[in-house]
């Protein structure tokens, strides 16, 4: 039989090469069609990301006049200075600790919102998301009203508890906390979306299953929810430390990187040396050191789309 | 009455069960308990802005209680609204959000269905390549396309600094990767029999994109849609970076840089300028809920 | 309307051949169904002459004419999908006239070939609705409806009952038989089920592992089975083979089973198996209808034989019995009057007038 199969498949293949079929005709055709469908979008990513990106790394290394190729010396100028590391020390500690509190505030107030009746989900899950829909820019404005330092509504709240006045802007603690409070405030709300769907994917047989087996709520936490969202959670974390970590319009409105320079990010500073103190290739290099954390979350994430992908 | 009937049938098995609902009554107290919390502190800023904007600056200057209005008046919002610079602001937004969104499905659409569909040469790259554009932030980008930009602008004489036009190019930048990436989940999700369906049928390739394939993914390319509105709408770094004569600016950049003069903060403007700023997001997200979250989540599956 | 042929048609996916080579006519009007198992490569048999898949080498002709190089829409076809692959945002009618209205047809001809084709499939009063709001059997009609107003040359159907529930799926069949009698249109259906091959076709094609293993009509693959594979997968339950072998035994040729079980053959199948040397290693082909209760009068040719059941079936009309031979699982249908019991002995007869040998090395039939 074997010995059969083998025989008829070299005489076919002997003989197929004579055919220069309608398919492959199409696929001719097909692939033409498919480059001028993607022609605008390979011309985008070019032309408006690829480029510029690369560009930037030849703006890094030329002098603040652009006139001369200064090789590494804007980035040995970076090392020097203090400012810098503390850049670097703030972005890190905004962007992770934004988004722990972020994933762990959307992840307790998914579950509640998971909780109640499905009738009432619906209007809860709408304005919880409010956060999120509003303009940043607009909504960091309402903050830094709300942290006004004569008339915040905060310190006014507080004085009736004795507390305060807290100089929410003023101090570099407190700005610090402020920046990250409002970061948390206005990226939460995705995480809850997120993991409500997460939640929601998750067959209700297995919690049936579990209670049967004598699981009690931790227990199903723990054991069910937490893997099956296993990869939603990773992929939304990640995510959000890309954004977060890059994020420009929170601290430029509510701080621009005051008092002396403490919140300052990558993306706020490098906007304050690059544009508004016109050095832009000192500028085009404080933005490049977010690449490589970029990079990583980044690999992350494909990773985990592709597996979820695969999955499906 | 019901229970205690039961509970006089058999008393083991009873307890048990009331124990269980009670457990989930407490449970669904403590759940909007909590739910009533975060919704305050998620609700704070807007609600806040909508008080302050009702206030006259006399009020708000008298720093009497901020949480309430006592002599409540619309003269911000006719301030505003009669404010040949707001409503400029407001034009600006408006007229690049629009054409955003025209030129983000021009480019997607199309894309989409070539990659979901026809599987050529670097297809599956180009795919990738259009997920990792979507997660490269705009304050990695905004310094050297301000070079370039000046650069194109003193090679070809067209200015392109300084006038709200160009925001018009770079914010699909923004919008196409995420747009594509999220129609061609909804593509691949169309059944290849449906193709091949229409295929048979007599269409075209383009035919079987605008006759079929678009409109059975009408939902999300409304979710695609309202993305790209909104990001155009709410984008600050770009503008703030790329325009700045007055009459150019957009609204969020308009609102930040001239309602704030110097240490004279017209806070009750300034929260109105904010909240008329956030309506237009919020007025399509109170109608197409759905397909805003659809859109949302959708960016998690792969295409 | 028109014949179809398939000339040494073959389908390689890079190094797989899923189509080895397939020779078929089909006849004006005829009702072909192509059967087999899963990976057979029926379907993709029928993808290539929809033109959806191309092909590797061969012909395909369609009404006298090679149609390899054609596109699907210039082959002047028809198809039906195992989804439906119904438009979800057109109506009934949309759907129907989708193909039509692409080729500029005037209005007044779609509205009355869509009117007739509903009138004919019964989905009158369906013509507005959207597939959403339709049953399964209603999307299978307004499926074939689809096909029937484009009045092709050739309905294919792939597997188009497949996503029915069991009841569903016998009403279904009657009814595509019926709208084939009306229509007449030459046709090429594919299945996995045996049955519906069986009730639908004027002629069924059986084809395993990329080839055609046997084409005939339901009667001939059912009482004359080619080879081992048809015998098999024709007939439910299926026929049961039990090794055996020839010999000799004063002067009448026997079919001997087990060391204590062998049978004379009946003379017609004695003098047909004559010639076939001794030692060769065989099977016996036996349907289970074949094997039945023994009773007191036995025809010529029937033979009893004792055995312990294993497990019985009773299915109203009949049981099935089931029970070993020397370790081969054998399948029996006896009267449910015949006090068959699980784990009980029993005399059964054979009915050697209707047996098949086979060789057990090349599956053919002898």
């Amino acid at each position: 039989m074997a010995d059969v199969v083998v025989e008829q498949g070299r005489v076919a293949r002997a003989t197929g090469a004579r055919k220069g079929s309608s398919l492959r005709n199409t696929l001719g055709r097909k692939s033409t069609v498919a480059f001028f469908l993607t022609l605008p979008l390979i011309l985008l990513i070019l032309l408006l990301v690829l480029y510029p990106a690369l560009y930037s790394i030849h703006l890094a290394t030329l002098n603040k006049a652009m006139t001369k190729f200064v090789g590494l010396s804007n980035f040995t100028f970076l090392f020097k200075r203090e400012t810098f590391w503390m850049v670097v020390r703030q972005s890190c500690i905004f962007a992770i600790t934004a988004v722990v509190f972020k994933a762990l505030i959307g992840f307790i107030v998914a579950h509640f919102v998971h909780n109640i009746p499905a009738k009432g989900q619906r209007k809860w899950r709408g304005m919880l998301l409010v956060p999120w829909v509003i303009p940043p820019a607009m909504s960091t404005l309402a903050w830094l009203w709300l942290f006004d330092p004569s008339y915040s509504a905060f310190n006014y709240t507080l004085s009736f508890f004795g507390v305060g006045p807290i100089p929410w802007l003023g101090d570099t603690f407190w700005a610090r906390f402020s920046v990250i409070l409002v970061n948390v405030w206005y990226g939460a709300p995705f995480f809850m979306i997120m993991y409500l769907a997460a939640l929601k994917s998750v067959p209700d047989q297995l919690y049936e299953a579990a209670e049967i087996d004598g699981a009690n709520w931790w227990q199903k936490i723990w054991h069910i929810t937490l893997p099956m969202m296993r990869n939603i959670i990773a992929i939304t974390t990640l995510f959000s430390l890309i954004v977060t970590f890059a994020n420009f319009d929170i601290v430029r409105i509510l701080t621009s990187g005051g008092p002396l320079d403490t919140t300052h990010l990558f993306a706020t500073w490098a906007f304050q040396v690059g544009i508004q103190s016109s050095d832009i290739p000192l500028g085009a290099c404080v933005s490049l050191f977010m690449v490589p954390i970029l990079a990583v979350a980044a690999i992350f994430i494909l990773r985990d789309v592709n597996k979820r992908g695969n999955e499906a | 009455m019901s229970t205690l009937a039961i509970d006089k049938a058999g008393p083991s098995r009873k307890v048990k069960y009331g124990s269980m609902s009670r457990d989930r009554a407490w449970a669904l107290r403590w759940s909007y308990f909590f739910l009533v919390l975060f919704a305050i502190f998620f609700l704070t800023p807007p609600i806040y802005m909508l008080i302050t904007s009702l206030k006259s600056s006399a009020e708000i200057s008298a720093a009497t209680n901020p949480w309430w209005v006592f002599h409540p008046t619309l003269s911000n919002y006719v301030e505003l609204l009669s404010s040949n610079q707001f409503l400029r602001f407001f034009w600006n937004s408006s007229v690049i959000s629009i054409i955003v969104v025209i030129v983000t499905m021009m480019i997607s659409i199309p894309a989409a269905f070539a990659l979901a569909r026809m599987k050529f040469w670097g297809s599956a790259t180009l795919a990738t390549g259009v997920f990792l554009t979507y997660l490269i932030p705009d304050s990695l980008l905004f310094i050297p396309l301000f070079k370039v930009l000046g650069v194109v602008q003193d090679l070809t004489g067209i200015t392109l600094l300084n006038r709200w036009y160009v925001l018009v190019f770079i914010y699909p930048t923004l919008t196409v990767p995420f747009c594509t990436w999220i129609m061609i989940g909804y593509f691949a999700s169309i059944p290849k029999e449906l193709d091949e369906a229409a295929l048979i049928d007599g269409a075209s390739w383009l035919q079987t994109l605008t006759r079929i394939f678009i409109p059975v993914a009408l939902p999300g390319l409304i979710a695609a849609t309202i993305f790209a509105f909104t990001v155009s709408w709410a984008q600050f770094l770009y503008p703030l970076v790329f325009t700045t004569s007055v009459d150019q600016l957009v609204l969020p950049v308009g609102i930040t840089t001239t309602l704030i003069k110097g240490d004279v903060f017209n806070w009750g403007q300034i929260m109105t300028g904010a909240l008329l700023g956030a309506a237009p997001p919020l007025v399509i997200y109170a109608f197409l809920m759905d397909y805003y979250i659809a859109g949302l989540t959708a960016g998690a599956t792969k295409g | 309307m028109a014949d179809v042929a398939l000339r040494k048609v073959v389908k390689r996916y890079d190094d797989v051949e899923a189509v080895r080579g397939i020779d078929l006519d089909i006849a004006d009007h005829e009702f072909i169904v192509l059967v087999g198992p899963s990976g057979c490569g029926k379907s993709t048999t029928l993808r290539m002459i929809a033109g959806l898949e191309d092909i590797s080498d061969g012909d395909i002709m369609i009404g006298g004419d090679v149609v390899n190089d054609v596109p699907p829409k210039d082959r002047d076809i028809a198809m039906v999908f195992q989804n439906y692959a119904l438009y979800p945002h057109m109506t009934v009618a949309e759907n129907m006239s989708f193909g039509l209205r692409l080729k500029h047809y005037p209005k007044a001809e779609i509205k009355a070939r869509v009117t007739e084709a509903a009138r004919l499939l019964d989905i009158t009063d369906l013509i507005d609705r959207k597939p959403k709001q339709l049953s399964g059997g209603q999307r299978q009609r307004v499926a074939m409806g689809r096909a029937i107003v484009r009045n092709p040359k050739v309905f294919l159907f792939d597997e188009p009952l497949s996503n029915l529930d069991a009841k569903l799926r016998v009403q279904m069949r009657i009814e595509i038989k019926k709208v084939h009698q009306k229509v007449r249109t030459t046709t090429v259906y594919v299945t996995h089920d045996q049955v519906e091959a069986m009730t639908l076709a004027d002629r069924v094609v059986v084809m395993n592992k990329g080839r055609i293993e046997q084409i005939g009509t339901p009667n001939e693959l059912y009482h004359k089975p080619a080879t081992r594979f048809v015998a098999g997968f024709i007939g439910s339950p299926a026929m049961n083979f039990i090794p055996c072998r020839l010999e000799d035994a004063g002067g009448t040729l026997q079919i001997r089973l087990t060391d204590r079980i062998a049978f004379a053959l009946p003379p017609a199948r004695a003098a047909r198996y004559n010639a076939l040397p001794r030692t060769e290693k065989l099977l016996l082909g036996l349907r289970p209808e074949h094997l039945t209760e023994s009773h007191a009068h036995l025809e010529p040719g029937v033979e009893s034989f004792d055995t312990v059941l294993d497990v019985t079936e009773p299915m109203g009309m009949e049981t099935l019995v089931y029970f070993g031979l020397e370790g081969t699982p054998i399948c029996g249908r006896v009267n449910p009057n015949a006090g068959a019991k699980d784990g009980a002995p029993m005399r059964l007869a054979m009915d050697l007038n209707n047996m098949h040998l086979l060789n057990e090395a090349t599956g053919v039939v002898l």
